[in-house]
């Protein structure tokens, strides 16, 4: 470790103000921040001279790591719909791993160069250090979406989100949407055709010549996707092959969907994971179930053939779609939630009935958690404001109490 | 009076003062009058370099309320005045020797103007503080309550502080003279489970819970909350004791006991000596002897002052706190790291879960952001304050906005668990500082 060490001093002059190659001076400090711990001290006067070890990188890093089980997932998902499409039964293990890698590889590199290439100009133009904000917006993306999502289409909603709803704003912890998020319904709006119906959920091609292509026409809708067009109580949802999918191939998520998000089993270790650390909050995660089991409840109390969706369970409504991935990894996010206790109890229970509401009566739109986080996201600051000021107003009553 | 916190945190740092530790006396050769150490006063010097002093010989006084003085806290000569930028004195260095007579202060503790500008002229004054914005009172202030803590609950500051043994005596002398400035009441704060006697006419207070139990600000917070435009006083039991003294002998007691502490020393301690010595004379003999670069704080590790070796104890006076630099380690990727040494709040550190002594170094241990995580703040003020808006009106210069959420009732100390505990690493007490200045100098 030594002899890096030094390399990194060797060259760091060449990135200083006026060497060689100052033009990539945030570059050069974001990777050796990110190599070894800065060895800035506290001030000597007027702060506190320790800090604790916790630092945003690691927050973020954190969140990398809860994102793994479903990414992980969604690589074995990918191969395994992809298999039964081709109206294969064996399913061997690696190959479908490696298929999945495969497809989604292309769709993680160009999230990250896209991303946090805006992110060092931004940088280097406004002369701070590189932030690590995008270490996870870049993973979340390409698991929003659908896993053949065209490149240059990834490209470009990653760069009008990081720019327009990150950059503009002032970069990492201002931004007041979830930046994967406005990604993602960028696309929806953008490129309806290639973002939803019942062709994009299941990967088709074979990526570096892995794998079989599909035969022209093969379709296979979401579950959310399905329940959209059917009308009875009785809901039957099939996979691709024409096999019904129970509320266990939901839990596990071995259906139809965007990459990451299928499988609430690989979601839960990721709340585990995030919860244990102390990263995500738990009011937002526990009142967004409390918001989308009571709409779900009565939704389903009052199921009705015009809005098909209404005759779901609500235990069901938290399986399918991108509910759970969203209560656990987009609403969340701390600089987008809600900032006060009280705050977050709102907020996540109104995202959790605003999700299910959306998903069960409007039949456009068959998804309805990223709609709900984003308008929540909006609405966050008003709610902290209404938290504050009640605090505001004690403060004036207490004046007004001790003049009497 | 009982109050239970919930909210803080008790930093577990090694160094702590062994319970049998004995008092070590230290006569420093030199000792230095810090101006910066009083904020709100704007110093001016009442000697020349080379003048004789005594115990108690106005040394400096305020400019805009001359009565003001920092007095001399030992017999010899002004040997230096130290002056930085535009001629600020930074510091007026005074040596131990053969100097004039101890001041002897003649005054009527009955009557409050008498006492009062006794308390100004002896320097005593210039120990107190007033809340709104944590300075030095003036001399008029309208005081409505005046908050006294006897503890210390910051980092290994050991506690209740340590006082003379004719404490209890000197207090109610105090407590009684003071009782004249005040229409409200004298409020002593001492933590739970000590056998802390009622000082007579004082309302004793006793606080359970963590650090920062022992600051004054959580204790107004949690008795009597400063509205606007309301005056309280708070000073420390130390400082209560100085009073008695200055009541009862007419004279100016600057011995302190300090607690000498910190993960960087083979023996912390204690150690009496006077206000403002110099602080080689005592830590000598007592550092770790490895090569690392150390820091020596005067204060506790959280809103103490850097002085280095050749420095002086600074106000209050009450405890050195030695810690590892930092400036000197390369840490490969620390922030994946998984080492049980590491202090932190979060559970992703294997170290949150162990009961063991820490050694923190002065590092950031990251780099600074903006505002990310929510509720660390919160969770580090066991007061009525919505800590993360009450900084986002301060850096927006928003007056309306700090007043309505409370920025009377703070001073930065209350602030630094939670600059602590940030992962933004944000300098919230210079934020807080910054923000009582400015919004005194618009208002005032």
């Amino acid at each position: 470790m030594a002899s890096l060490r030094n390399y990194l001093d060797k060259i760091k002059p060449n990135f200083e103000p006026g060497g060689k190659y100052s033009a990539f001076r945030s570059v050069f400090d974001g990777f050796e921040t990110f190599l070894y711990t800065p060895k800035t001290t506290s001030a000597p006067a007027g702060a506190v001279h320790i800090h604790d070890a916790l630092d945003s990188k690691r927050a973020m890093i954190i969140v990398v790591l809860a994102l793994m089980p479903c990414f992980f997932f969604g690589m074995y998902n990918t191969g395994y719909q992809h298999q039964l499409a081709l109206g294969l039964n064996t399913f061997p293990f690696w190959d479908m791993m490696i298929y999945g890698f495969l497809t989604i590889l292309p769709r993680v590199l160009v999230s990250y160069i896209v991303g946090l290439g805006i992110e060092f100009v931004v940088a280097q133009w406004k002369k701070e250090e590189i932030q690590e904000g995008f270490l996870v917006t870049g993973i979340l993306v390409p698991m929003i979406c659908p896993a053949e999502i065209p490149l240059w289409m990834l490209a470009l909603a990653v760069a009008f989100s990081v720019i327009f709803v990150k950059e503009v704003f002032g970069g990492t912890g201002y931004n007041v949407l979830n930046v994967a998020l406005v990604a993602r319904a960028f696309l929806f709006f953008a490129y309806p055709a290639q973002m939803s119906g019942d062709k994009v959920y299941v990967a088709s091609g074979a990526p570096f010549g892995f794998g079989q292509v599909l035969p022209d026409g093969t379709t296979c809708a979401t579950p959310l996707g399905q329940i959209a067009t059917q009308a009875g109580p009785d809901i039957t949802l099939t996979g691709i092959d024409g096999h019904i999918i129970s509320l266990w191939d939901a839990f596990v998520g071995l259906i139809p969907g965007s990459f990451g998000e299928t499988s609430t089993l690989c979601i839960l270790i990721g709340m585990v994971i995030l919860l244990a650390a102390g990263i995500a909050s738990w009011r937002i995660i526990v009142s967004i179930v409390a918001g989308g089991l009571l709409a779900g409840w009565i939704a389903n109390l009052a199921a009705s053939p015009l809005y098909p969706a209404s005759y779901i369970p609500a235990v069901d409504q938290l399986m399918l779609g991108g509910f759970a991935f969203a209560a656990v990894f987009m609403a969340t996010d701390p600089v987008t939630a809600a900032r006060t206790n009280t705050g977050k109890w709102i907020y996540g229970f109104l995202i959790g009935v605003i999700a299910i509401v959306i998903r069960t009566y409007n039949t456009g739109y068959p998804e309805g958690a990223m709609l709900a986080v984003l308008l929540m996201n909006c609405f966050a600051p008003l709610i902290d404001w209404c938290v504050v000021q009640a605090n505001i107003r004690r403060r004036m009553k207490r004046l007004k109490t001790s003049k009497q | 009076m009982n109050i239970i916190l919930k909210k803080g945190l008790d930093l577990p740092i090694a160094g702590g003062i062994p319970p049998e530790a004995a008092v070590q006396s230290v006569k420093p050769g030199l000792c230095a009058i810090y101006p910066d150490d009083y904020p709100g006063l704007t110093p001016k010097m009442a000697l020349k370099e080379g003048d004789a002093v005594g115990v108690g010989t106005p040394v400096v006084y305020d400019k805009n309320n001359p009565d003001l003085k920092l007095v001399s806290p030992i017999e010899g000569t002004v040997k230096a005045v130290v002056r930085g930028e535009r001629r600020k004195i930074i510091r007026v260095e005074i040596e131990a020797g053969k100097g004039l007579e101890d001041v002897t202060f003649k005054f009527d503790a009955a009557n409050p103007d008498s006492f009062r500008s006794a308390l100004a002229q002896s320097g005593l004054m210039a120990l107190i503080r007033r809340r709104p914005y944590d300075i030095v009172p003036g001399l008029q202030d309208y005081v409505r309550d005046i908050f006294v803590s006897a503890f210390d609950s910051a980092p290994l500051a050991g506690g209740l502080f340590r006082l003379p043994s004719n404490a209890y005596e000197l207090m109610e002398k105090a407590v009684e003279a003071l009782s004249r400035i005040t229409d409200g009441k004298i409020y002593i704060s001492y933590p739970a489970g000590q056998n802390f006697k009622a000082v007579k006419g004082a309302q004793m207070v006793e606080i359970a819970g963590p650090h920062p139990a022992g600051n004054v600000g959580t204790q107004i917070a949690n008795v009597k909350p400063i509205n606007k435009g309301e005056t309280v006083w708070t000073m420390s039991s130390v400082t209560l004791c100085k009073i008695g003294a200055l009541i009862s002998a007419g004279k100016v007691d600057s011995e302190y006991t300090v607690a000498i502490t910190g993960p960087e020393l083979k023996t912390p301690g204690l150690v009496q000596t006077i206000a403002g010595a110099s602080v080689e004379p005592l830590i000598k003999g007592r550092m770790a002897d490895d090569s690392r670069h150390k820091r020596i704080i005067s204060g506790n590790v959280l809103s103490g002052v850097s002085v280095g070796a050749d420095g002086f104890l600074r106000f209050p006076f009450n405890q050195i706190t030695v810690i590892a630099e930092g400036d000197d380690v390369d840490e490969f990727m620390g922030w994946a790291s998984m080492a049980t040494d590491k202090m932190s709040t979060s559970r992703s550190f294997p170290g949150h879960f162990l009961k063991r002594l820490f050694r923190p170094d002065a590092r950031l241990n990251g780099g600074r952001r903006a505002m990310i995580l929510s509720g660390i703040y919160d969770s580090m003020m066991p007061m009525d304050i919505m800590p993360e808006y009450l900084i986002k009106a301060i850096l927006a210069k928003d007056i309306e906005q700090m007043e309505a959420l409370g920025i009377y009732e703070i001073a930065p100390e209350d602030f630094a668990l939670a600059e602590y505990a940030d992962a933004s690493k944000m300098p919230l007490q210079q934020i807080v500082r910054d923000g009582l200045d400015y919004i005194r100098k618009e208002l005032e």
